[in-house]
């Protein structure tokens, strides 16, 4: 183990945080402390079904309401279906801005209303008139793959395709044969909730048009450039007519890495030459805004009688609702990670990307990992348990070394896992043998 | 009914960063004309205190004192290009290029320094303390002030300094998964012990003790915010929190705060936390994220306390009330039948 000479002067230290007295005060200012001269507000007009094609969308009610300004349909919004992953080059383009011909999730936009007031924009979108026709609808992960499932996508398949694959595959070593060398054959299933972000400051933004033709944003995204540039692109306007502000978020935790509420505020903006504000309620941002994926893990250990994992075959369904989000992306990170910290000869992963009729899922803290971590500790125990075998025991005996290779093919360095059970097992007063307290994440003394 | 009391542990590994497209980040920095650092970033601040631990690695770098230097987020007209804050990269990826911009600044810096000292740049060095001073003897001496005040409008000069890192795009393949996702690991190891009322279900979460292995604490009190709110946010995604409480079925989805449940203060465990730091290769003064993974080891823990309380494993979350007491029916039933 390594340990830095070189004292710090500055770092190591308990700064104060910078802006904390101004967060516990209220100083500290949000996107909804900010008000701009003839600022509107825009609403969203919402599918109150899990799936349906649009017949009409009817906005003469609306219109009348005091305080009716506009609204924004699909046919306003210049590149109306995106993938927020396309800067990094995936494809293919599917979420719809506003919903065309069909909705696939409840609280899917239909379109937008502007109106002067808070309570003008709610009022007149909740009497816009939608002439629905109600389809079939699918809410489970392995329902969704079913050949006679109701469709989700506009490819037909339920799910997101990895360069020719219907799932994201890790494959190292032969897990058939290990399993017959192996003594037990340990099989579990478990499901991950889908939970939400709940920040305390809901996800939103203002556009404000400026005099010289350029917008500028003030937004809570967790991603400024990420955001700026998506806009853009589907807007179909240059970058440089864009200018975005934030930097001070009240919570994240994944949710406001999605691109939302900017493009069609930047639109409303443009369209109106109006401040445009578009934030989420607390019910919006509980219902609507994506959640946790809701993973269904399948896992097949072979196992040793001394407690050695030999191989390890996880199937996973991740349930990215009706759009894939960054869900193509989570899976990926899934998969990667899901043999778990432990060095086992054998692993076999496949994890699929699965469409349903929910509220799309996407990143959110811990984003592929969380769910992998909860799973292969639940069956670390259970192996444990079905041999008789300490699971501090089992843990040590099975964890990763540097210089091992993982299943994805990456030489481990920068482990310290078997230290840092050790100092659990320490403050949990748990005696360890001597055995166990002399292996090191450097060397596989006391492993084989 | 009876109050069951368990104990379980979990350990898990958390990756530095998610790296597929290429992960870059930017910083520039540069001094005023009386020497205070501007740090000028893109990077959002999700109330973990990024900013503050952004400056803290500046000064570090540029051998300043901590108030001499200051941090200006997230303008897309003035801040250089950053990926965002998420996968628990902000602070490696940032830090590092922080790092960088300051070696650029420190360079020009020095550069001006030596020629009012009249030393030459290696043989200088900073005190921490907001001075410059030729190594070996103090007394040559001059404030970073002056030296900045030489600069401006003597020498003509900019201290100035840009910085980048990136990890570089790796594609992953399709056939074996090959790849490289991350750039390290950060660890930890949780040991819960809860309560299980077998009459009403409720589980009570007594205590959570975890080591975390981080790399470096760059602010070890933002490092215990983060363990604290890591492991409240686990014993709520364990117990309490779901958007659909009949999952698959779409009903009964909660709109506010009433209806979903969270742990309030009274619900939360005694937290005991001990902070492991083994430096990593390339993350800024050897650190690891700390920011995503502190709620993930919590979680298999009570579930796995549970499990050693009650005798039967539940391998849906959150482990619900209801749950609880339909699995304790169940392994009744199969008991008396079995009888």
């Amino acid at each position: 183990m390594t340990t830095q000479a070189k004292p710090f002067d500055v770092i190591g230290r308990s700064q104060e945080r910078q802006e904390a007295r101004g967060h516990v005060t209220g100083d500290t200012i949000y996107i909804d402390d900010l008000k701009f001269p003839r600022m509107a507000h825009m609403k969203a007009v919402r599918s109150p079904v899990p799936h349906a094609k649009i017949r009409s969308v009817d906005f003469s009610e609306a219109e009348k309401v005091p305080g009716y300004i506009g609204h924004l349909t699909h046919e306003d919004v210049p590149k109306n279906t995106y993938t927020i992953l396309t800067l990094i080059g995936v494809e293919p383009d599917e979420e719809k801005v506003l919903a065309e011909d069909r909705v696939r999730y409840v609280g899917e936009p239909i379109a937008v209303v502007v109106a002067e007031t808070e309570q003008a924009a709610f009022e007149a979108a909740s009497k816009v008139k939608l002439d629905l026709e109600e389809l079939p609808a699918v809410f489970d992960v392995e329902e969704a793959l079913k050949p006679d499932a109701p469709v989700v996508t506009h490819w037909g398949t339920n799910y997101f395709v990895y360069e020719g694959h219907e799932c994201r595959r890790i494959r190292y070593g032969d897990t058939e044969k290990a399993k017959q060398e192996a003594d037990h054959v340990i099989t579990g299933r478990y499901q991950m909730s889908p939970i939400e972000h709940a920040p305390v400051e809901t996800t939103g933004c203002i556009a404000k048009p400026e005099a010289d033709g350029r917008v500028t944003v003030y937004t809570n995204t967790q991603a400024i450039f990420f955001t700026l540039d998506n806009t853009a692109i589907i807007l179909q306007m240059p970058t440089s007519k864009l200018r975005f502000i934030g930097g001070t978020v009240g919570g994240g935790f994944g949710g406001k890495v999605d691109v939302i509420t900017e493009p069609l505020a930047t639109l409303g903006a443009l369209k109106f030459g109006r401040p445009i504000r578009y934030v989420y309620t607390r019910e919006e941002e509980m219902q609507v805004s994506s959640t946790r994926s809701a993973s269904r893990i399948y896992i097949t250990d072979g196992v040793t009688s001394d407690g050695r994992i030999i191989s390890r075959e996880v199937t996973t369904y991740e349930d990215c609702g009706a759009y894939s989000r960054h869900t193509p992306y989570g899976v990926t990170k899934h998969a990667a990670n899901a043999a778990g910290p432990y060095t086992i000869p054998n692993v076999k992963i496949d994890v699929y990307c699965v469409y349903t009729n929910r509220p799309p899922s996407s990143a959110m803290r811990g984003f592929g990992v969380t769910e992998a971590s909860f799973a292969l500790e639940m069956q670390m125990d259970k192996i444990a348990r079905e041999l008789n075998i300490d699971p501090w025991e089992l843990r040590l005996r099975n964890a990763y070394r540097n210089g091992d290779e993982r299943p994805y093919r990456k030489i481990t360095q920068d482990a310290t896992l078997v230290e840092t059970i050790q100092a659990a097992a320490e403050m949990a007063g748990v005696e360890l043998s001597a055995e166990l307290r002399a292996m090191s994440s450097n060397d596989r003394e006391g492993v084989n | 009914m009876a109050l069951l009391r368990g104990r379980g542990i979990a350990a898990v590994n958390y990756p530095t960063g998610m790296n597929l497209g290429g992960d870059p980040s930017q910083a520039l920095i540069h001094s005023t004309p009386t020497g205070a650092f501007m740090i000028v970033l893109s990077s959002v601040d999700l109330g973990q205190g990024l900013r503050t631990v952004m400056q803290q690695i500046g000064a570090e770098a540029l051998g300043v004192p901590f108030d001499q230097v200051h941090v200006q987020t997230a303008d897309s007209d003035t801040g250089p290009h950053c990926m965002g804050t998420f996968a628990s990269r902000a602070t490696h990826r940032v830090g590092n290029a922080i790092i960088n911009a300051a070696n650029e600044a420190r360079e020009a810096l020095f550069e001006v320094a030596a020629e009012e000292l009249e030393a030459a740049p290696e043989d200088l060095e900073t005190d921490g303390e907001g001075n410059i001073r030729v190594k070996g003897v103090p007394e040559r001496s001059m404030s970073i002030t002056d030296v900045a005040l030489a600069a401006h409008f003597k020498h003509g000069r900019t201290i100035s300094g840009r910085g980048m890192y990136i990890k570089p795009k790796s594609d992953v393949d399709p056939e074996t998964g090959a790849m490289d996702p991350d750039s390290t690991e950060a660890h930890a190891c949780t040991v819960a012990e809860v309560e299980v009322d077998t009459e009403t279900g409720h589980v009570r979460v007594l205590s959570l003790r975890s080591a975390y292995e981080i790399g470096r604490a760059l602010n070890p009190a933002l490092v215990q915010g983060q363990i604290t709110g890591g492991a409240w946010m686990g014993v709520s995604h364990a117990l309490y929190e779901t958007t659909a409480p009949y999952y698959p079925a779409i009903e009964h989805s909660p709109a506010d705060f009433t209806n979903y449940l969270m742990p309030g203060a009274q619900e939360l465990p005694e937290i005991e936390s001990k902070v492991l730091e083994i430096p990593s290769a390339n993350g800024p003064y050897g650190m690891k994220g700390v920011g995503e993974m502190t709620a993930n080891s919590p979680i298999p823990a009570i579930a796995n306390a549970i499990t050693d309380a009650i005798g039967v494993q539940i391998t849906e979350l959150p482990i619900t009330p209801e749950k609880i007491l339909k699995a304790l029916e169940e392994r009744d039933a199969q008991a008396q039948e079995a009888a």
